[in-house]
């Protein structure tokens, strides 16, 4: 049996905030430099070329690429052969206020609004999974896009039809509002929770990856074409380019209902995996 | 090609503008977001404003801390509509243009339209881009609240685009 090593645990979650905060996602930056090629609308066109310089600036100074360096999400994948002799959210906690000393502090008490003054706590989820080692996946969540999200508990009987209609509707009503253009998480089945949760995860995946499941890799095929049409287009001054991509994972669900969640993405994904 | 415009914003020069204009922005503008502007019109109702925004332009902002070699870490703009609350009794009272991201409301438009106002919108996300205008900073109040503090910027060459003129054109109803 192997122990965890919680202090090197710390240490990559510090360096990983550091370096994605003022680095934006590599398949994001490939993304967005294909779309300011494709873009004929002139404004947009403006809007798409200032995001592709800021990200280079950003990149070549060490500055955050975006000043809502947001919220740490991080999904814990720990081994279930290691000793855990410590406590593993402390450890993500302590990263987490290392990595933020230079970034902007978000985050604070929802009933007092008074700041937590370190950008903790994380949100945090945990998964007991295979073999010795544990697997982060980190990402500094934006909430212009954050508070887009939506979650509809649909019954059977409106299915899939309307699930897409929903999606494609929740990318229109948000417009402007979460920096188009958005990346698109979608979570469908499970619960209430799940369906949350699985939204946030499916923004993980790089862009320009295929979804393993042939079904959803048509849906998302289907829903990234139909909201290119909407022509919200980059920061909403119009063009063909509102959505970079829609990512979709589901879960079983019950008899009863279509537990929908989509969460958006800004344009500037701030997002890495590492091991242990 | 980019329209250069000087704060503050001269009243013609305002009226001129059109939506869909790409402007670059020189000279000192006011900077707050949701908290800054709660506790103002805290102030305000209390009979004491805590600052004079009269003529001003205010950018919708909450930096990142400066890196070393920075005047102001990195800045780009907030979502707008949060304070589309406080923003009709604002241009009624003297503010000249804000600065943020994102439509707003109809109570917002007509009271630009009514005052002969601006709403410029920066692009979401770029805020090393930002940063780099940003020549002087001053913290004017509200020091507890951080990144949510009113501070004061003097800016040259900052990239927006006019989002909604003083006729009520509206690059987000198109």
């Amino acid at each position: 049996m192997k122990t965890a090593d919680l202090n090197l645990l710390e240490q990559k979650i510090a360096e990983a905030i550091e370096y994605i905060a003022c680095n934006m996602e590599s398949s994001c930056r490939a993304a967005l430099e294909k779309a300011r090629e494709g873009e004929e609308n002139p404004t947009a066109r403006f809007a798409l070329d200032v995001m592709c310089d800021n990200a280079d600036i950003a990149a070549k100074n060490g500055f955050p690429v975006c000043q809502d360096t947001g919220m740490a999400v991080v999904f814990l994948y720990v081994g279930r052969e290691l000793i855990l002799d410590g406590d593993i959210y402390k450890a993500v906690n302590d990263g987490v206020r290392r990595g933020y000393k230079m970034l902007r502090k978000s985050v604070l008490d929802p009933v007092t609004r008074v700041n937590t003054g370190d950008n903790t706590p994380a949100v945090i989820h945990t998964q007991i999974v295979e073999g010795e080692k544990i697997r982060v996946e980190i990402m500094l969540k934006g909430f212009g896009s954050e508070n887009m999200s939506k979650v509809y508990m649909l019954n059977p009987a409106q299915g899939l039809e309307e699930a897409k209609r929903l999606i494609i509707d929740s990318v229109a009503v948000a417009g402007s509002n979460p920096c188009p253009p958005v990346i698109v998480g979608v979570g469908l089945g499970g619960t209430l929770e799940k369906a949350c949760e699985l939204s946030k995860h499916a923004l993980f995946r790089k862009l320009g990856s295929s979804n393993p499941d042939p079904e959803l890799d048509n849906l998302e095929k289907y829903l990234l074409g139909e909201i290119n049409k909407l022509g919200v287009g980059a920061q909403g001054f119009g063009g063909n380019t509102t959505a970079l991509g829609v990512f979709i994972e589901k879960y079983p669900t019950h008899i009863s209902s279509l537990p929908v969640a989509v969460n958006m993405l800004c344009h500037c994904s701030r997002a890495t995996s590492f091991e242990i | 090609m980019e329209r250069k415009i000087t704060l503050p914003l001269d009243k013609e020069v305002a009226k001129s503008l059109r939506t869909g204009e790409t402007v670059l922005i020189s000279g000192d503008m006011l900077v707050f977001r949701d908290a800054g502007h709660k506790r103002l019109f805290e102030s305000i109702k209390a009979g004491k404003p805590d600052i004079n925004y009269e003529g001003e332009t205010i950018y919708f902002m909450g930096p990142c801390p400066a890196m070393p070699g920075q005047v102001m870490g990195s800045c780009g703009p907030t979502t707008s509509g949060r304070m589309d609350k406080y923003t009709p009794y604002m241009f009624d009272t003297g503010l000249a243009a804000q600065i943020g991201k994102g439509k707003r409301s109809n109570d917002c438009v007509q009271a630009i339209v009514r005052n002969g106002g601006v709403y410029f919108a920066a692009i979401g996300g770029a805020g090393a881009t930002y940063s780099s205008c940003v020549t002087k900073v001053e913290e004017l109040c509200y020091s507890d609240l951080g990144t949510e503090a009113i501070r004061r910027i003097t800016v040259k060459d900052f990239p927006a685009i006019v989002a909604i003129d003083s006729l009520g054109n509206n690059i987000y109803e198109r």
